[in-house]
């Protein structure tokens, strides 16, 4: 398959340069893919989705009675990056995230950043992911988000944004080493002379750092990963890294709280838990502590926690950060907390509750993408130049209602790659969002999950919005 | 190990165990049904009845015909304990215990799973069931080797193996129950040309027509269930899964052979010493048909015993429930 006639249509595109020439690292991949033989490309393709098929990396279906079982969309022409560039996201992530962390230990403790007005504190109080039960938590290295996902975006004109920042429980990691491993397993020849850069040391990285939590004077820690079970939707993820790190994975029904030290039930008996890397929300980690109604987590396990017994990875409260009215706010955190510009900008926000933007906002809707403050995953938002009049109208009523509930951001044209459709290539819009590690040092996956929307023109990459992925290769020079 | 996540290995093992022997059934029953002399109708009713499902097999089907029975014991996914109910819950136990098998394993349970469903949408081919069926039974014992070959032979292996071992055992006893249900033509057709044929293909079901003849050479019935019954050396045979199961029950409780720690044991060793002591001629004698009747339910007993020693939760508190368990 050649790319002879692959249009830019005016987007920038990760692989080829405006004039339709290959961008310098991509060179040699789209020579190896044109030198293919005919159908080749085409036959890697299905060889991807049977092989992701087999490994029963899939998702349910809900619809007309029977579950029916899908594999999240995978695209076999990867995605790259270039050294240097990523050279610069990585610095660029990790300034965002040490700062993030100090924000989160200020916010729990003395709160000197709204004190000193850099963050007003009426949108600190009046945020639903402010956890009053966290003020005066120390966890362990004063590190409070211990693994991040932080989702990036490049515009037409080529700027890398940060959009959101996922310090709660970022998923998707385990699609970035399993794309990998697909890729090397059904499309070898890509592969060769292409120094991308491996990512598979992250389970030992992950493990290591979840180790660092653990109190010094343990010998050989106990990890787990905490599930709320194999009906939420990255169950796969939750085994997939358990396995991947030999460590067990629990729900909640196999531990108990005893004289203040988490167990796990076992064949043997009752057995000691160090550290959870836990992929609960908070409000269902301890009935004791937050919802009284949570059947999936572990009673007891908030006051073990502050009595520095087990270590928790994320810990408690990070969602505050999450908040996307606080997002708007991190730029200046990174310039009180160290006083540096930030590496990589966020995207221009409106803050729907403070009253200039609140005015610019009702009048631009068609122009704007509207996110309600406290969701994800692609739901509660207006694509302005995608939408109806019927639905401005209901953005208008809903912000008026709520404004603390809503922030608006420009329609970022973002940027593109090729993906094989009926056996052509076509555009499609695409994000990236690297994993972070915060332990002793902080870590970046060398690059991350690159997240396809793959309805023509669509902006929404989400995985239950018919969103796909792709392998994402970070070169070496 | 977690209780919990023992409890899905055991499981895990058991139904595609489970699978494989109704894929056996089936197979024995098609090749009898081959030898029939003509004139005499297919027998398929009882299948049904030695897998103990008859009761809502005759709420959902009218009449014990080929097609039906089959579509019951294969693809039902209404009947718990078909190829296909059995396989989809040993891959819903594998997959919540992903992590402690290899991946080879769950890649092989997966793909075999999605093998049988796509045929049960294409529907039953009358045509292909040889091929079907020993596709079946292929994949059963591919998993086994994976699990003896890529698996760490630890406390999750011997829960993995008496899962399997009496499941076989259970099933075993089921397959010799289908020649006492298939009637003869009259009492006196006992040992003749077409009681042989029934016993070579009851043998045959089991893999274990070669091994037979080695051992002792002519059909003869009560050394067939000599050999299905008691031989320490042929792997389907009951008494080789007790002892087997016996094993890795001892080697996870840490007891002596021969002492019990807890009531799996306990139930174990009796019905071992049972076998051990107890004639083959002694057993036709009181009848067969009782005898495999009382064995089912001592394995019931023993797995009962499996349960409540290693997979029960005890709770310290009283604040928790005990597991929910996992019927058959």
């Amino acid at each position: 398959m050649k790319f002879h006639g692959y249009s830019c249509d005016g987007f920038y595109d990760e692989m080829f340069e405006p004039d339709g020439g290959a961008r310098p690292g991509a060179t040699l991949l789209k020579q190896k893919i044109e030198s293919l033989a005919d159908g080749e490309l085409l036959e890697r393709q299905q060889a991807a989705e049977r092989a992701l098929l087999q490994g029963g990396i899939t998702f349910n279906v809900y619809g007309d009675g029977a579950a029916t079982e899908r594999i999240f969309p995978f695209d076999v022409i990867p995605r790259i990056i270039e050294a240097k560039e990523w050279e610069r996201l990585e610095n660029g992530l990790k300034q965002r995230v040490y700062a993030l962390n100090l924000f989160l230990d200020d916010i729990y403790h003395q709160q000197k950043i709204l004190k000193d007005k850099i963050i007003p504190a009426e949108i600190v109080r009046s945020a639903r992911s402010f956890r009053e039960q966290c003020v005066g938590l120390n966890p362990p290295r004063g590190i409070w988000c211990h693994i991040t996902g932080t989702d990036l975006v490049r515009d037409r004109d080529g700027q890398v944004y940060v959009l959101e920042d996922n310090l709660r429980c970022p998923s998707g990691v385990s699609y970035v080493l399993e794309n990998r491993r697909v890729m090397k397993r059904t499309f070898p020849q890509v592969f060769e002379a292409s120094r991308v850069r491996p990512v598979d040391e992250y389970p030992s990285r992950l493990l290591d750092m979840l180790q660092s939590l653990a109190d010094p004077a343990l010998d050989s820690p106990s990890v787990a990963v905490l599930t709320p079970g194999i009906y939420n939707s990255a169950y796969f993820e939750h085994s997939f890294l358990a396995q991947q790190m030999g460590v067990e994975l629990v729900e909640g029904r196999d531990l108990i709280v005893a004289d203040g030290r988490v167990l796990m039930r076992t064949t043997k008996g009752f057995e000691r838990v160090d550290v959870l890397y836990r992929r609960i929300d908070d409000d269902f980690l301890d009935p004791q502590v937050f919802r009284p109604d949570s059947l999936l987590g572990v009673p007891g396990l908030i006051e073990a926690y502050k009595n520095g017994r087990v270590a928790l990875a994320n810990a408690p409260g990070t969602g505050i950060a999450d908040d996307k009215c606080i997002y708007a706010y991190v730029p200046k955190m990174i310039r009180y907390y160290l006083g540096e510009d930030p590496v990589i900008p966020n995207v221009p926000t409106y803050i729907c509750a403070e009253e200039g933007d609140f005015g610019y906002v009702i009048t631009h809707l068609e122009q704007l993408v509207v996110k309600a403050v406290n969701e994800s995953g692609g739901y509660g938002m207006l694509v302005g130049p995608h939408s109806t009049s019927a639905e401005r109208a209901d953005f208008v009523e809903r912000i008026h209602k709520h404004p603390r509930n809503y922030i608006a951001q420009p329609t970022l044209g973002l940027s593109r790659v090729p993906v094989i459709v009926d056996g052509s290539f076509s555009g499609r819009h695409v994000d990236l969002r690297p994993y972070i590690l915060c332990g002793k040092d902080i870590y970046v996956l060398p690059g991350g999950l690159t997240r396809v929307a793959l309805k023509r023109g669509s902006l929404v990459v989400n995985s239950s919005q018919g969103g796909g992925s792709k392998d994402t290769w970070v070169l070496t020079d | 190990m977690l209780s919990r996540v023992a409890n899905s290995i055991y499981w895990m093992s058991r139904y595609i165990e489970r699978a494989e022997n109704v894929a056996r059934f089936v197979d024995v029953n098609l090749q009898m049904m081959l030898d029939l002399p003509s004139g005499l109708t297919e027998q398929w009713e009882p299948l049904v009845i030695i897998t103990g499902d008859d009761k809502p097999f005759a709420e959902r089907y009218r009449g014990a015909t080929r097609e039906n029975v089959i579509q019951f014991l294969t693809f039902d996914t209404k009947n718990p304990n078909s190829i296909l109910s059995s396989l989809r819950a040993a891959r819903e136990n594998a997959r919540t215990v992903r992590e402690a098998v290899s991946p080879e394993m769950w890649e092989q349970i997966n793909t075999c799973y999605l093998m049988v469903n796509a045929a049960a949408a294409r529907g039953y081919d009358l045509e292909d069931t040889d091929r079907f069926f020993s596709e079946i039974k292929k994949a059963s014992l591919l998993f086994d080797g994976l699990a003896d070959a890529t698996m760490l032979h630890d406390e999750g292996w011997h829960f993995y193996r008496m899962g399997r071992f009496i499941e076989r055992a259970d099933k075993t006893s089921r397959l010799l129950d289908v020649k006492y249900f298939i009637l003869l033509p009259a009492a006196s057709d006992v040992g003749t040309a077409l009681d042989d044929i029934q016993w070579a293909a009851v043998l045959r079901s089991a893999s274990a027509f070669e091994m037979y003849r080695q051992r002792h050479g002519h059909i003869e019935p009560d050394r067939i269930l000599d050999f299905l019954l008691l031989d320490l050396e042929f792997p389907r045979s009951i008494n080789y899964c007790l002892t087997h199961a016996g094993l890795s029950l001892h080697a996870v409780s840490g007891a002596p052979a021969g002492t019990f720690s807890n009531s799996a044991e306990q139930h174990l060793g009796r019905l071992q010493a049972e076998l051990a002591y107890t004639p083959v001629e002694q057993i036709i004698a009181e009848g067969l048909h009782e005898f495999l009747d009382g064995l089912q339910t001592k394995l019931n007993m023993i797995d009962h015993g499996i349960f409540e020693s290693f997979f029960a939760l005890r709770p310290l508190d009283g604040r928790r429930g005990l597991a929910h368990r996992e019927g058959q």
